[in-house]
């Protein structure tokens, strides 16, 4: 075995808030050191290689594809998931309207859209529809037909401004 | 409980949740990702180790040699299992292709190894380090040369009056061919297991599938075990369309995993795997003759098409199936060649047959419309039949399809529409509209349920699965309707082997047969109570149960013990005198650019005729997924045969190009408000294959309508177009 791959590197990061130290393995995806060993379940894998989004998470208040970073890589980040931004209540509103628009079937691009929303949401200003799609393009979903998702993002974004502006 | 005749009037047509705008029950836990899928339930059972697949890299052939040993020795492997460790597997009654065993390779990508190690990173190097030594043989990869030597030969499947006679004296025809790709599932959560074999006795998998009774008889016969020693469970699963119908190789290699390390392991097939390791749908090559006289009437149609499927069966994408009911005409005549290919395994994928037959057949309606010089909306209202055609004696149940046509045409602005191909512009774009028409059979499954009533809370158990579909919610309304319960009152249990068997979830049954089958175990409760206030007439509402002129709260009823029923619909004969079908009307409105020729869909609109709606919002959820999906069969979908070597060459989710946010433009479903009592007690049929049938054509019609280019060839890409753009723009 190649030597790189027997070596372990420790790690030290704050997921969803809380300080969490690892010995990982240096070919361990980001993702996976998230759903292994630290037993999450919300970042899902599915194409494994950076285009569908599944993986999502925030990394130092970036949405970063999970499968795309070493675990290695994020010594010192702090990560955020959507388990801890459930917790937190910060996305409460997308997840309602989530429902509400039944911007989901088998939910399993869900987590991974949330968090790439959080960071659309994050940005200045009411997007367009044309700009949420634009922003959500690298989320695939393979059932909804991704109507029903730029609608609640819409009516989110449209809820917070106006809740800004009151 | 019997399903013998059509229902009479019932309580689903005053219903207070049926039918009422849903959100779905199991969307708080999905968007808080706590959602159990398959990979990610670390809590089912302890100690779980990490397996990882190797797959053969020819198409056929057999291994002569596997050596193994650096990979047994890699750090933290516990077992390998090699195909050549152990006897063939038995091909369960629900495969075709093999799932495991023996040194015969017969498709790329055949699962030929799995290693089991404590972490993933392992499992994987130490797969990588296996050295195969092959022997290749030649295979037949290639459908289009055996169209080419099939054709016209064989009897036809289904023939009516005198099919060359009416071509021969016909005032207009049509013969044209085109071709379906294959195509891939690619639903966004992966085969995925983890299996408990640990002791070679009792299994139990943890599993992603659409049917778990049938995950578990093709476990029973795949290891040869008894069906009472294996458990299946399958709560969620994100996303099939088909490819989780069957027992695929995850929960297999998991298994025999699990065996030879004596300890849990959990699998997933890696995205690249899939592709040509799982299933997939066909490709096909149809030609489509059409014969009507200048009034617009069909006279004559054939159809004739071929697609591939494995050695021993397997290929449900028999595009001429639909061709036999669809629209009216005296003469008739469908031929369907299977055509066998040392590809991976054809299977189903959402409306086999209907999705690929549609996308020819519906662009063979367009030109034989634009031939009689007639509206494509008039040509085939012209063109309707309400009876089945080849046996005129069987009627369709309740079809709608004229009036999916006039409301669609009425609500897109039909008579807007550019008329001459080319003639609109808006910019750089030439701008085209095309519709047209879907069908798509509403088969039943027999299904059972047992419903729980426990202080007036009320709990359903079936196998049946939710694949995204909303069944968690349509049988939670179904329950709550036939108990006079609040939403709220309701739990729903489901995919567990352990709960009765249902239809599970495909071909368009799961929904009309799952809440038949909840509706059966509810009238079994609902007798059961009666029984026990000693009398027959009893009603159900607002949480009490109404005997007399005497209200009791069902929670003092089940306040001591709870009250259990269970019961299975099976559906009657009577529905083969009939064809019970849904239908559908296709718009869409593309621009195609002037001088690269791409495709952009500006808006989409379906008419629907399905039957009573259970949930509006999940069942237009349904229907939009299917557009999007055959806005990508149009478009880009497209699985690449290397001929040669005999595989898919794109096959990970970068080359197999799904429609993202931006491909898709505004889009609107409407529902007839159709009620068919042929079905079931809930006169509700199936919509989530419907949306994916016509939707294509619906796209190629319009992008000949903008161009005044025609292909026949899906998908329509840039290439097939660019030579044949107009000179100027
Ligand atoms: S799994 Fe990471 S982008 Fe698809
Ligand atoms: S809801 Fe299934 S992939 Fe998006």
């Amino acid at each position: 075995m190649n030597e790189m791959f027997r070596d372990k590197i420790d790690i030290s990061l704050t997921v969803n808030g809380e300080p969490v130290e690892g010995r990982v393995p240096a070919g361990q995806h980001l993702v996976d050191f998230l759903r292994g060993a630290l037993g999450l379940t919300g970042a899902h894998a599915s194409c494994e290689h950076g285009v569908c989004g599944a993986c999502t998470i925030k990394v130092n208040g970036e949405a970063v594809r999970g499968c795309l970073m070493l675990a290695a890589q994020a010594d010192g980040a702090d990560i955020w998931t959507v388990e801890g931004l459930s917790d937190q209540g910060t996305i409460k509103d997308l997840q309602d309207a989530f429902v509400a628009r039944n911007a989901l079937q088998c939910g399993f691009c869900t987590p991974g859209m949330l968090v790439a929303i959080d960071e659309l949401l994050g940005k200045e200003g009411v997007p367009s529809r044309a700009e949420i799609r634009e922003h959500l393009s690298g989320n695939y979903c393979r059932c909804t037909g991704y109507e029903a998702i730029v609608d609640a993002v819409e009516t989110v974004a449209r809820a917070r401004a106006q809740k800004g502006a009151a | 409980m019997k399903f013998e005749e059509p229902t009479s009037d019932n309580l689903f047509d005053r219903a207070m949740v049926i039918g009422k705008a849903t959100p779905r029950i199991d969307g708080p836990l999905k968007v808080s990702g706590q959602a159990p899928y398959a990979y990610e339930r670390h809590d089912v059972v302890e100690d779980q180790l990490v397996g990882y697949p190797l797959g053969a890299t020819i198409g056929r052939g057999r291994i002569t040699a596997m050596d193994t040993e650096a990979a047994r020795n890699a750090p933290g492997v516990a077992a390998v299992v090699t195909t050549l460790d152990i006897d063939p597997l038995e091909i369960s009654s629900f495969n075709n292709a093999r799932l495991f065993g023996g040194n015969e390779v017969r498709h790329y990508h055949q699962a030929i190894a799995v290693v089991v190690a404590e972490t993933l990173e392992q499992a994987r190097h130490a797969a990588e380090m296996i050295d195969v030594t092959y022997e290749e043989e030649e295979g037949n990869f290639d459908l289009e040369k055996a169209w080419q030597n099939g054709l016209g030969t064989d009897e036809a499947d289904a023939e009516t009056g005198n099919v060359d006679e009416a071509f021969a004296s016909a005032e207009v025809t049509l013969d044209e061919t085109y071709r379906t790709p294959d195509q891939s599932h690619a639903m966004m959560e992966p085969h995925s297991s983890i299996a408990d074999w640990s002791d070679g006795e009792n299994m139990t998998v943890w599993t992603s599938s659409q049917m778990i009774a049938w995950a578990r008889k093709s476990l029973a016969e795949t290891f040869d075990i008894d069906e009472d020693r294996i458990r299946v469970e399958s709560p969620f699963v994100g996303g099939g369309f088909g490819a989780k119908l069957f027992l695929r190789s995850d929960a297999v290699l998991a298994a025999l995993g699990s065996r030879a390390a004596q300890r849990p392991v959990k699998l997933t097939l890696p995205r690249p795997f899939i592709f040509n390791n799982a299933t997939h749908r066909s490709a096909t090559i149809q030609r489509i003759r059409l014969a009507a006289g200048q009034d617009g009437r069909l006279t004559a149609i054939e159809h004739e098409a071929a697609a591939h499927e494995f050695e021993g069966g397997g290929n449900e994408e028999n595009p001429t199936n639909l061709t036999k009911l669809f629209y009216a005409g005296a003469n008739r005549r469908v031929k369907h060649h299977d055509v066998v290919l040392d590809l991976p395994e054809s299977s189903s994928m959402r409306a086999p047959g209907e999705a690929s037959g549609l996308m020819a057949f519906e662009i063979a309606m367009d030109e034989m419309a634009e031939k009689l010089g007639m509206d494509p909306v008039e040509f085939r209202i012209l063109n309707d039949t309400q009876v089945d055609p080849m046996n005129p004696d069987v009627p369709f149940s309740d079809r709608n399809f004229v009036d999916c046509l006039k409301v669609g045409a009425e609500r897109f602005g039909w008579s807007d529409r550019n008329r001459k191909p080319g003639d609109t512009r808006d910019g750089l774009w030439m701008v085209g509209h095309g519709m047209a028409g879907a069908y798509r059979g509403a088969p039943t499954l027999t299904s059972g349920a047992r419903v729980r009533l426990e202080r007036g809370h009320l709990t359903v158990e079936t196998d049946m699965t939710d694949i995204g579909t909303g069944s968690y919610t349509i049988l939670a309304q179904t329950g709550a309707e036939m108990l006079g319960l609040p939403l709220e009152q309701v739990t729903v249990k489901l995919g567990d082997s352990r709960f009765p068997a249902s239809s599970g979830s495909g071909g368009q049954f799961g929904a009309a047969s799952s809440t038949a089958g909840v509706y059966a175990a509810c009238v079994a409760l609902r007798e059961e109570i009666a029984r026990r206030l000693e009398t027959d007439d009893v009603r159900f509402e607002d949480g009490n149960v109404i005997a007399g002129n005497k209200a009791i709260p069902l929670e003092e009823i089940s306040a001591d013990a709870e009250i259990t029923a269970e019961d299975t619909m099976e559906f009657g004969d009577f529905q083969d005198d009939l064809e019970i079908g849904t239908f559908a009307a296709h718009f869409v409105e593309v621009g195609v650019h002037a001088a690269t020729a791409e495709v952009r869909v500006r808006r989409m609109l379906a008419v629907c005729d399905a039957g009573r709606i259970l949930n509006p919002v999940t069942a237009r959820s349904q229907v939009i997924g299917g557009m999007t999906m055959a806005l990508g069969a149009a478009l880009s979908e497209q699985l690449a045969v290397d001929k040669p070597r005999g595989y898919f060459v794109n096959h990970d989710l970068a080359g197999y190009e799904v429609a993202v946010h931006a491909d898709v433009p505004d889009q609107e479903v409407i529902f007839l408000d159709t009620l068919d009592p042929a079905i079931s007690p809930l006169k509700a049929k199936g919509v989530g294959e419907l949306g994916i049938c016509g939707v294509a054509a619906a796209i190629a019609n319009a992008t000949y309508n903008a161009t005044g280019i025609r292909v026949r060839d899906y998908p329509i890409t840039l290439d097939k177009m660019l030579d044949r753009l107009p000179e100027t723009f």
